[in-house]
Parts: structure tokens; sequence; C-alpha cells
């Protein structure tokens, strides 16, 4: 019964976490049909930023906002500079995102070296909650918080602004929503920022769940692309039930078949490109 | 008056290797509707794709109002007052009826005769207001025509473009589209009119242009037209 409960707990933890990193990669995916593989070197620089900033002497929740910041400010650049001359060439873009995940995750090493560093956590949150026989870090329970809040703000901003409904209105169809004039030079930039956001701090948020190691991305980045696959491009509510469950069969997975831990994660995501290419709540087909 | 709402000349637009329109020039009078026609596959939605930017074309003018727009973005060719009822609706589906309303909602330039707001919108399509809440992918094929329309009038345009708004509607419903057609004519509104259904575009439209493979058969007025059965049957084939 114990094992059930805290390998769910550490289900719903993981899922979180996969799903501030799958939310914003999920949002660029459907708007600008972008599938940015940088998003885990994004997710795995911003900790590496963030761990800088706290050897710095910046707090945890300072280091969590400076990580955001900075991969925001990178994204930004890259979006302005790179992307969107490679308007209308989906394959050149692409591929250039690997290109930029590959240079990130060189300089990465050539700055905080190959040696995996972990990642203090906040004092207030150290220690486990206890309930009967269970125990369970309060750090997790803080990143659920966080991931459930992150969710419920998402969904106001594009479910409850103007904004939003123009960022659905062009996941929905591009061309047509240009040609009501809704401007892709304010949209793409909003949301390939906010993308970067997430990722940055996601990766500081999870620093002392995951640590920082070279390789974290390419561990993350086909995560997300399933999260998004199974839940659907573009959807928020798809990239969170698809992060949930892929943090559970995760959790469940290592712990009951680990030597099957991968074929359990990306059996859906086959299944469910064959079966129902659009995902579970996408429009969009991939 | 004096300055014509739309000028092409010499439109020229390729998919690929193959050369989909040639040397098309025709002029939409302020105020007037233009019946855009031709058989399948003659151009005519290749025609409007290249006129709001979303098809790439080589034109030696194109001009709203007298102001050159060749090689704009579709933003900013929208920006400049031209709207679109696209084939096919393309409402956007995940989006309310008034979502889909308000993302394209913006004011006209200043000293345009007529103002869409919501509210107008409403009162023009009652069964509008009723579904505001509604996905509208949800809709049936009429609403969505009712609200492909109102969402190009929320862009208050100079000039509007209907692709087909007939296409696949009862015919109840097309009776509908036509009397919104020409309450909007009445209204002063620059109309370019593309249709297969050719009874009710030379009902409505005051010149007409007709398209064959890519080219330019035949410009003039509607009327003469209408009364010229033969010329009908040989440029169209169909009646």
């Amino acid at each position: 019964m114990n094992f059930w409960v805290i390998q769910g707990l550490n289900g719903l933890a993981f899922g979180s976490l996969l799903f501030i990193l799958a939310s914003g990669f999920s949002l660029i995916f459907g708007l600008m049909r972008i599938v940015n593989l940088s998003h885990g070197a994004y997710f795995m620089l911003g900790a590496y930023v963030g761990i800088s900033a706290m050897a710095a002497g910046a707090s945890f929740w300072t280091a969590i906002l400076i990580g955001g910041v900075a991969i925001a400010v990178l994204g930004a650049v890259i979006e302005r500079l790179i992307l969107r001359r490679l308007t209308g060439q989906p394959l050149a873009q692409v591929l250039v995102t690997l290109g930029i995940a590959f240079i990130i995750a060189d300089a990465c090493v050539w700055i905080w070296t190959g040696d995996p560093r972990p990642v203090p956590m906040p004092r207030e949150l150290a220690g486990a909650f206890r309930i009967h026989q269970l125990a369970f870090p309060i750090y997790r329970l803080f990143v659920i918080g966080v991931a459930f809040t992150l969710a419920a703000a998402l969904w106001f901003l594009l479910e409850r602004t103007r904004l939003g409904a123009m960022i659905r209105a062009g996941v929905d169809d591009l061309n047509m929503a240009r040609a009501m004039g809704i401007r892709t030079s304010v949209l793409f930039p909003v949301v390939f920022c906010l993308g970067s956001a997430l990722a940055g701090a996601g990766g500081v948020l999870a620093g002392p769940i995951l640590s920082v190691y070279p390789g974290l991305d390419t561990d993350m980045l086909p995560l997300a692309l399933v999260v998004v696959i199974l839940g659907g491009v573009g959807s928020l509510l798809g990239a969170f039930i698809g992060s949930l469950i892929i943090g559970f069969i995760y959790s469940y997975g290592q712990a009951l078949f680990p030597d099957l831990a991968y074929m359990i994660l990306f059996l859906p995501m086959v299944l469910v490109l064959t079966l129902r290419p659009t995902g579970l709540f996408g429009r969009q087909a991939i | 008056m004096g300055t014509d709402a739309l000028v092409i000349s010499g439109l020229n637009a390729f998919y690929g290797d193959s050369h989909v329109l040639h040397d098309v020039s025709f002029t939409v009078k302020q105020g007037q509707v233009l019946g855009l026609l031709g058989r399948n596959g003659a151009g005519k939605t290749t025609c409007i794709s290249a006129i709001v930017g979303l098809v790439r074309a080589k034109t030696a003018r194109l001009e709203l109002f007298g102001q050159s727009i060749a090689g704009l973005s579709p933003e900013a060719i929208s920006l400049n007052g031209i709207g679109l009822v696209p084939q096919g609706r393309r409402i956007f589906p995940s989006l309310t009826v008034i979502e889909n309303l308000t993302v394209a909602a913006r004011r006209g330039r200043a000293g345009q005769r007529s103002q869409w707001t919501l509210n107008d919108v409403y009162e023009a399509f009652p069964r509008l207001a009723e579904r505001k809440q509604q996905l509208a992918g949800s809709l049936s094929g009429g609403e969505q025509q009712m609200l492909a329309i109102s969402r190009a009038l929320m862009t208050n345009p100079r000039l509007i473009l209907f692709d087909e708004p007939s296409e696949g509607l009862a015919p109840q419903i097309v009776t509908e589209v036509a009397a919104v057609l020409r309450r909007l004519r009445e209204s002063g509104l620059s109309i370019v009119l593309v249709e297969q259904n050719i009874r009710l575009a030379l009902e409505i439209a005051d010149d007409v242009v007709v398209l064959n493979t890519g080219y330019v058969a035949h410009t003039g007025g509607a009327e003469a037209l209408r009364a010229d059965g033969a010329r009908i049957q040989q440029l169209l084939g169909i009646y």
C-alpha cells in the first residue's frame, strides 16, 4: 500500500516537472509549428544558471527567477535572430534548434564541467511530510503545488484573455489568424519567450530532485516530446494530462519493471501516433 | 471617390513549378461588387490568396485605395483594410463564437462610413448572439458561414473578399447570405465575390471577371453578361 502511494506521489511530482517543461514546448509546437529540440537544453542551462546564481549568493527563489529570465532572453534572441529568418522552412528550423541544443550542451560542459552538480534544497522546504507511516519529501509536494498553480495561470492566460484567444486562434489556423490581422511578430516572441522561461525556471526547480548533469537535456527532451504527442500539440489540457500520465508511468515503471522503463514510456507514444495522431486533446496531427 | 478600391495588374502566381495565374488584371470600383467567376480550378481561390498575401505572387501592381500592398505580410494587408471570408469558412473551431469575433476585432480607419461592433454583428445575425458561448466548431455550416462573415466585418475592412460563401449551404441559407451581401453593398463596402453559383453572382455583382485556367477570359458588366446566355455558356459551361 505504502509503495503505491509513495510511487504515486513521486509520479505526480515528476509529472509536475514534465508539465512545466512540456507546456511551453507544446505551445511553441502548436503555434509556430517548430519542434524546438533545444527545449531540453534550455531546461539544463536554466538549472546551471541557477546553480551559479546560488553560488554567487542568491537565494533559491531568486535563482529560479534568474534561471527563467536568462533563458527567456536567450529564447528571445534565438527567435528574433535565427528562427524568424527561417519562417516557412520548418525542417531548417528544427535542425537549427538541434544544432543550438548541441552548442548549449557543449558550452555547459565547458563552463560547469562534466561532473554532476547537486542543487541545494531551500531550507524551508527540506524534510519530510509525515502521515501515519508515510513520509514524503515536502519539496516534492511543493513542486506539485507549483505545477498546479502554473496550470491554472496558463489556463487563465489562454482561456480568459484576448492574447490567449489569439494564441489559440493561431494554433487552430495560423494562416487565417494572420489574414484577420493577428500579428505573428507579436505572438511568436511572446510564446517562445514564455516557453523558454518556463523551461529555464523549471530546470532550477527540478534541480533538488534530479540534480544537474551533462545529459539532463537529452533525458528530458524525449519525455517532453512523448507528453506532447500523447496529449496533443498546442493543447494545455493535453500537456497537463499527458505529463501526469507519463509521470505515473515513469515512476511505477522504474519501480516495477526497471528493465523495461523506456519501452513502457514510448509504447503509449507509438500507440497514440498510430491510433490517434492528433493526441488525446489535440486538433492537428503531428 | 476617384481612386479604385483594388487594382490588380499583371498578377502571376505559382505552386511549385506550375504557373497557376497568368497576368491576371482587374479593378474593383469603390462601393461596387466584382464577381470573380470561373470553373473549378480556374485559379479563383489562388487569386484571393494572392491578394491577401497567403500565396507569394509576382504583381506589376497591387493597390488598395491607391496604396501599394504588394509583398506585404497577410497581417499587414489585413491591417490595411482587406477582410476575408475564406473558402470553407475556416472559423477557429476551438474558440467560442464570441472569441472568434473579438480576436479579429479592431476599429476601422478614421472617417470610415460604417463601423462594425459586436452588437452590430449580433443584431445582423441574432443566431450568433444566441450561441455566443458555444464553440465555433460545433455550429452548423450556415452558422459557421455567418460567423466567418461577421469575423471579417469585425476587422472593419474597406474591401471584403468572399470566397464561395454559398458553398455547401442549404438553399434557404444561401438566400440569407445573398441578403447579407446586398446589405453590405448598400452600406458602401467594396466587395470581391467568388462564386460557383453563377446565378447568385450575376444577381449581386456590378462587374464580372471570368477566369479560365489561370487567364482572364472575360471582363465586363454583370448586366450585359446576364442577358447573354450564350456567352455564359461559352465561358462557364454550366448554367
